[in-house]
């Protein structure tokens, strides 16, 4: 058997190892356009803050490929899919036979078309270790940073170069910080802790156009600047399985297997539209745990396995400057809301937990998780006292028999 | 493999693990000096409300949230134990927000703590176990 993987971040590692758990002989190539050993993404804000490094970076091992019988081509682009031919076509012209493709393309950056940005010579977008190794060559003590999106990538942008700047502005259209993952009350204490460190937030407004080093927003605004980062947010990259003919939403369409609607041919991760079951619509959810799971069950039925994906929701956890904070699922239904420890809203609805925002006491909060994970009926566990403190003690004796005692169910 | 396992019924809510844990993963010796006076962050928790009380560590689940979401590689399974390589962690807390126990804990120190089931103590064994005085929790391979 012959696998090919395109992709060698987390969906594509997922899938090597779910090959592997099913086939420890076939043939696995790895294909990637960037020219690294697998290292994880989400850190390279924790790179530019010297919280890590290019080393421990690395998502997996120094051995891994030759571990698990890969061979890689790192460095060189996939450019084209023929499901008929079975071969994946590489930049320069080479071709790969497959007998099962894996597609983990991860999305790239949206460029926002702004007037004039072909005069900012210091643009950046905020994705790979590529661009974070571009931005940590171009800043200096002295450089103004003008970030547009105070999306997730955004923040961590700005709390990554914090440390090395003398001024960050984050420009957003949203009226608030991380405003895809937070509500308006957790906005506003993400936008106050971020601004307690001096970075100044400029929201309800856009750039309008930039000229060399200066940005004019919407509102008439302007601001200098020396370095400019794009962080508006990112697209699927759906090219590869859009151009073979596979079905396509705003991402690949795969199926709880994690199958495309090409034969023989699986995706995962952010190039990815599935199931949310916390809200029951499909999404892109472009989220390293949903990407490895995926890429895992992927590789497994690739393999001959079995395996399902039944359970992906949305879920962040992402801290700033030591402020933590955590949500989960889809904010829907009645809200419960505490403020004692930080601030929690939890959101329920048809007896399920339906999803959660918990900045500051984040501690055992991957329990509410998995009441949204599992949609476990409110009723049967003890609602009012889970929604003060997180604990196996809101669940039943059988439950707890069963999970800690380990009797059977 | 072998497993700790919770006995609910047995359970007196002394919190003795929890200071056996906090012992098993210190340098000093003696017990006494070794938590005499200092705030204790142990990887078991003992969970009380009235007269129900057990102690929770983590599962080293078969299909582990924690090591699948980390975003860093830091969690792995070695042995089937749950481990965590410190100096990769950035205690970014995704596996905080997966585990379904509450078992990974975030800390001060910028990276998550967990049991490692004491395999990397003077012990070898889980300390926990050996300090509880009524076997509410015990470690065992059978499979109940």
């Amino acid at each position: 058997m012959r696998y090919v993987v395109i992709g060698n971040s987390a969906a594509g590692i997922g899938a090597i190892e779910g090959i592997r758990q099913a086939d420890p002989d076939g043939r696995i190539t790895v294909i990637s356009s960037e020219p690294y050993h697998t290292y994880s993404r989400p850190l390279i804000s924790y790179f530019l803050m010297g919280k890590t490094d290019g080393e421990r970076m690395r998502y997996r091992p120094e051995g891994f490929y030759e571990s698990n019988g890969c061979e890689t081509m790192l460095g060189v682009k996939a450019v084209s899919v023929d499901p008929g031919r079975k071969t994946v076509t590489l930049e320069g012209g080479a071709s790969v036979e497959y007998d099962k493709l894996f597609v983990g393309a991860g999305s790239v950056p949206f460029v926002p078309p702004i007037e004039g940005l072909e005069t900012v010579t210091n643009r950046f977008t905020f994705m790979t270790y590529d661009d974070a190794l571009a931005l940590k060559a171009a800043i200096t003590p002295a450089s103004r940073v003008l970030i547009v999106g105070a999306g997730l990538i955004g923040l961590k942008c700005a709390e990554g170069v914090a440390g090395s700047v003398a001024g960050i502005t984050v420009v957003d259209l949203a009226p608030g910080a991380l405003s895809s993952i937070l509500d308006a009350e957790g906005s506003a204490i993400v936008r106050e802790h971020l601004e307690s460190r001096g970075i100044e937030f400029r929201l309800s407004d856009s750039v309008a156009k930039v000229s060399g080093g200066v940005a004019t927003l919407v509102s008439g605004a302007e601001i200098e600047f020396d370095i400019l980062v794009l962080a508006v947010g990112v697209r699927p990259d759906t090219a590869l399985i859009r151009d073979a003919g596979g079905k396509c939403g705003r991402g690949i369409l795969v199926d709880s297997f994690m199958r495309s609607s090409l034969p023989d041919i699986y995706a995962a991760g952010d190039c990815t539209e599935s199931l949310d079951v916390s809200s029951g619509t499909v999404k892109v959810m472009a989220l390293l745990p949903n990407a490895y799971r995926q890429g895992e069950v992927a590789g497994i039925n690739m393999a001959g396995g079995s395996a399902e994906l039944t359970d992906a929701i949305p879920m962040n956890a992402i801290g700033f400057f030591g402020l933590r904070v955590a949500t989960a699922g889809t904010y829907e239904g009645e809200a419960y809301t505490d403020r004692k420890n930080g601030y929690k809203k939890l959101f329920y609805k048809d007896d399920t937990l339906k999803g959660f925002i918990i900045i500051g006491g984040i501690e055992k909060c991957g329990i509410y998780t998995s009441l949204v994970r599992e949609r476990v009926p409110l009723s049967r566990i003890n609602f009012p006292l889970i929604r003060e403190n997180p604990g196996l003690i809101a669940f039943s004796r059988s439950y707890r028999d069963a999970k800690l005692g380990g009797a059977a169910i | 493999m072998k497993r700790v396992y919770v006995n609910e019924q047995w359970c007196l809510a002394c919190h003795l693990c929890e200071y056996y844990c906090a012992f098993a993963n210190q340098d000093e010796t003696d017990m006494s000096t070794a938590l005499k006076g200092v705030p204790i962050r142990p990887n078991i928790r003992v969970e009380q409300l009235g007269d129900v009380c057990f102690a929770v560590n983590c599962r080293h689940c078969d299909e582990p949230l924690c090591v699948k979401g980390c975003l860093t590689g830091a969690l792995s399974v070695r042995d089937g134990v749950i481990s965590i390589d410190r100096d990769k962690c950035v205690g970014c807390c995704t596996c905080v927000v997966s585990c379904p126990y509450g078992a990974v804990t975030p800390t001060e120190d910028g990276v998550v703590q967990k049991c490692e089931l004491c395999v990397n103590t003077r012990d070898g064994e889980p300390l926990c176990v050996k300090g509880c005085p009524n076997a509410a929790i015990v470690w065992e391979s059978v499979v109940r």
